[in-house]
């Protein structure tokens, strides 16, 4: 502890930060300013994928088409897909936080492979270069690239999916690259139970990166070969299979969907004890089920497909099997519930959207089951009840948790405080348009609105203006908080090196830290949580 | 039929599948108010009241009976919620004996509609009430899904494939029928109407003393044609005018002086629309893709002058 305590003391410079010039940033191999650039770059996609959703919005305000043509709105529904998954959700927690974060947790100097980890940026950022390129021809066949259409569009779908298989593989080397730091980087005293659970679960999401991503990759490679060789994978006219592409394709995004939320998972097991000043409730089963959801997560990919022709026989199996990824998912939450008994909560930035994940979490959470039963699958698949599904898990958890993850690291990325007022404020207008937006797609998709529709008939008008209504008050609160950070940057208090009392490693390190993380290598002697019991 | 609620099924079988929805929804909205009421109640109830007691809060760090038990529960209660939704499913998968047979085709971006005895229709497809039927669906250039969302059915059509579903109406009325699977710009017009006759109408009708189209001879020419662009899925792709859909808006066609894929021109006269209606691509409209489908066999010689009647003055 006395060793942090002065490496705190110490921490008023600017850390990692002192070296300027784009070299400086091109060129690093500090896990932390690479860290720095994924933020940026995943950020940046963030703001433009939601300008694509509130052109869409925006459409949807007339049952009619009236802003745009049918075809300007599929572009718009893909390039917000595309963007929101394959460039912010799967990128953005373990690529930007997690390489910020996973040696400061472990008490390490650096990932295990610096280069590597330039490297992985460096693909990455060819990756979205290429896709910004197909945009000569824009994509209109959804984030899904179903087969045939994605074989007879004239877009540019091949550019598209090399742009994807770019951002894969440097998933798959970011996954590889944290499964040996991981294994190897612990700190003296830093054993598996005394480890984070962040780390828990980007060591559960590494693992699934590294084992599901190659799938996809071929997958868009034999796409390419369909359209620019004219071989017929998945053309029945040459005794291909169209459906054969969901398979390979679902095999990835399934498992993939828990790529987007356990980092997010993670960083609310960070920050719950903290605010709570209590330790974690069932440490083990929160580490443990990571590692369950990433398992059973492999074998549920057929639920995307329940009305895509499979025999009955696998859909009854993927459906059975879907409805276990509930239960480790549904442990996490009631031990983070569990946390809060008999704690002394405050409820700064942090605090508030880690609550907010559980709360949209749970109606994410437990919209599942009408789409894992069969009956009810039939009914609303290709709804919009599952776009409100997979908006309240994937904005509602993981972008709520990323949100949490930036309010509560911002001091230690940057040496500054954020302006806590203005940070509440935007909690509200997102808590609130978040609601508004979604809320609304459960009953318009019950009500049997598909979905990708650029006309609709004037039966779902007034879910859709609400919808709408709701978005420009979520967009709000967004620019709201981006501004908060814009300003905490420029002139926010400096931070001291433990702003919020937290016992995991990287609140001993400086804020922001320096290029070496620690001076010494920290000893660890105990688990991260010991709040409110522990002596001060 | 166009504003039922949500409840509001068309079939028995329908309201199976919503006994399951309401199921899950009970189940689902008591762990709802469980869940969120412990996170409201202990965020309020727990929130910190002196900085003393942050260095008293109890130091729990896990209780295995409880984890016992929210593991224990959870897997009941969705082995539960899975047997129900299957139970009903495989119910449901097979038509009830005696299902009068529909061929349907979705292609870019309409809906073929074959009746075993021959006659065909686009986007309608008549059946009787109270007696099940089965749609056979395929698909010609890329998957569509067909979505019967007052009967809660789906299923996907796929080329190169057989896929069914069925239903047995309750009621006589005009349901919507959606194409759910993504398939390009006329995706979201791709809809089609399921026509529940009376059983005695529909015999009539089927027997062919009621023609498609019935009473249509009667209309004048321009409003027989106005029906059947109606009827025929026209709308799906063409404006009458303002913003454009897939193809031309037909306001000011006739008469025009209309450029053509290969440099040529060609002037909009009787002639012109008619080819344009039977045989589509012979003449491509420069600018537009070649997806316009023959209605060569569709429409009777008499059906096209109709249209053509109605395309000199669309609006
Ligand atoms: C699948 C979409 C689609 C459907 C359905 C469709 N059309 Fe077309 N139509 C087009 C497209 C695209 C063009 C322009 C390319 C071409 O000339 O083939 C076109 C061209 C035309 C033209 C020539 C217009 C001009 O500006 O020269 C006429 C006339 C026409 N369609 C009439 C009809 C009628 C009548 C029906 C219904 C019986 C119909 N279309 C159904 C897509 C469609
Ligand atoms: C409680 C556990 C969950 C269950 C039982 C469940 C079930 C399902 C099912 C069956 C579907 C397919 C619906 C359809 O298209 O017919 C689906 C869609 C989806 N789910 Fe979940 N889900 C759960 C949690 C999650 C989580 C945690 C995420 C992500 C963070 C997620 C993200 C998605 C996405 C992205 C889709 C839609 C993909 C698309 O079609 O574009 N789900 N879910
Ligand atoms: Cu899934
Ligand atoms: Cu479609």
């Amino acid at each position: 502890m006395s060793a942090g305590e002065e490496s705190g003391i110490a921490g008023n410079g600017r850390g990692y930060l002192s070296e300027r010039g784009w070299r400086s940033w091109a060129f690093t191999l500090d896990h932390k300013r690479i860290g720095a650039m994924y933020l940026w770059s995943t950020i940046v996609f963030f703001l433009l994928g939601g300008v694509f959703a509130l052109l869409l919005r925006l459409e949807l305000l007339s049952p009619q088409a009236k802003y745009f043509s049918n075809h300007a709105y599929n572009v718009f529904f893909t390039l917000h897909g595309a963007m929101m998954i394959f460039l912010f959700v799967i990128p953005a927690i373990p690529s930007g936080l997690g390489n910020f974060l996973i040696p400061l947790h472990l008490g390490a100097k650096d990932v295990a492979f610096p280069r590597l980890n330039l490297a992985s940026y460096w693909i990455f950022a060819a990756g979205f270069l290429v896709i910004i390129g197909s945009l000569v021809a824009p994509m209109d066949t959804g984030w899904t690239f179903y087969t045939p259409y994605s074989a007879k569009t004239g877009a540019a779908v091949a550019t598209l999916s090399l742009g994807v298989f770019l951002i894969g593989m440097s998933s798959i080397l970011t996954g590889l690259n944290f499964i040996v730091t991981i294994h190897k980087l612990r700190a003296p005293g830093m054993t598996w139970h005394r480890l984070p659970l962040f780390i828990w679960s980007m060591y559960a999401t590494s693992i699934i990166q590294v084992v599901a991503t190659p799938v996809v990759g071929v997958t868009f490679l034999l796409l390419a070969a369909e359209r620019l060789l004219g071989v017929g994978f998945f053309d029945p006219s040459k005794g291909g299979d169209p459906v054969l592409f969901q398979h390979f394709f679902w095999f990835y995004s399934h498992p993939v969907v828990y790529v987007m939320i356990l980092p997010a998972m993670g960083i609310v097991s960070e920050v719950i004890p903290v605010f709570s000043r209590k330790p974690i409730f069932g440490y083990n089963a929160i580490a443990y089920s990571s590692l369950a959801i990433a398992f059973i997560g492999f074998l549920v990919w057929g639920h995307h497909m329940f009305t895509s022709g499979m025999s009955p026989l696998a859909n009854t199996i993927f459906s059975f099997l879907t409805f276990f990824v509930a239960v480790p998912t549904a442990v996490k939450v009631f031990n983070w519930i569990a946390t809060l008994y008999r704690g002394s909560i405050t409820f700064e930035s942090p605090m508030l959207y880690a609550l907010t994940f559980i709360f949209l979490f749970i109606i994410g959470g437990l919209t599942g089951p009408f789409l894992g039963a069969l009956a009810t699958n039939v009914q609303l698949h290709d709804t919009y009840f599952v776009v409100a599904h997979f908006h309240y898990t994937m904005m509602g958890g993981t972008v709520m948790g990323f949100f949490a993850g930036l309010h509560y690291w911002f001091p230690k990325m940057t040496g500054r405080m954020l302006n806590e007022k203005v940070a509440r404020v935007a909690w509200a207008l997102v808590f609130l348009g978040f609601n508004l937006t979604f809320f609304t797609m459960f009953i318009a998709g019950t009500r049997g609105m598909p979905r990708r529709y650029a006309e609709y008939i004037p039966k779902f008008h007034t879910e859709n203006v609400i919808s709408t209504v709701g978005s420009a008050i979520l967009a709000l609160g967004i620019l709201v908080m981006m501004w908060n950070f814009v300003q905490g940057l420029r002139k926010g208090a400096q931070a001291p090196s433990d702003p919020w009392r937290s016992l995991t490693l990287e609140w001993r390190a400086a804020s922001p830290p320096e290029t070496e993380n620690f001076h010494e290598i920290p000893q660890v002697a105990d688990w991260p949580y010991g709040y409110g019991t522990r002596k001060a | 039929m166009d504003n039922v609620l949500a409840f509001g099924a068309a079939s028995a079988e329908a309201g199976r599948i919503d006994a399951v929805f309401l199921f899950i929804t009970v189940i689902g909205g008591f762990f709802f108010l469980l869940t969120q009421g412990l996170l409201i109640y202990f965020a309020v109830r727990y929130r910190r009241r002196s900085p003393e007691r942050d260095n008293e809060t109890p130091g729990i760090t896990g209780n295995h009976l409880l984890e016992f038990f929210w593991i224990l529960i959870p897997t009941l209660v969705v082995v539960a919620i899975f047997y129900y939704g299957w139970r009903v499913y495989d119910d449901l998968r097979e038509p009830r004996p005696g299902a009068t047979e529909v061929y349907v085709t979705g292609r870019q971006w309409m809906w073929e509609v074959k009746y075993p005895d021959g006659r065909t229709a686009l986007n309608e497809i008549r059946v009787p009430q109270g007696k099940p039927v089965k749609f056979i669906l395929t698909a010609t250039d890329v998957i569509h899904g067909f979505y019967l969302p007052d009967f809660r059915v789906k299923m996907d059509a796929i080329p190169g494939r057989l896929t069914s579903l069925w239903v047995q109406p309750d009621r006589t009325g005009e349901y919507t029928i959606y194409c759910t699977v993504y398939c390009g710009d006329g995706h979201s017009n791709m809809n089609a109407r399921l026509i529940v006759m009376p059983p005695e109408q529909y015999v009539a009708w089927a027997a062919g003393k009621e023609e498609r189209g019935e009473g249509e001879e009667q209309l004048s020419l321009h409003e027989r044609g106005e029906r059947i662009v109606g009827r025929t899925g026209c709308l799906n792709c063409h404006a009458v005018s303002g913003k454009e859909k897939i193809g031309p808006n037909f306001h000011g066609v006739y008469g025009s002086t209309v450029p053509l894929s290969d440099g040529t021109s060609v002037k909009a006269d009787e002639e012109y629309l008619r080819e344009s209606i039977v045989d589509p691509g012979a003449k491509v409209v420069k600018g537009y893709p070649n997806v316009m489908p023959t209605y060569k066999t569709t429409l009777k010689p008499d059906e096209v002058q109709a249209v053509i009647e109605f395309l000199k003055k669309p609006d």
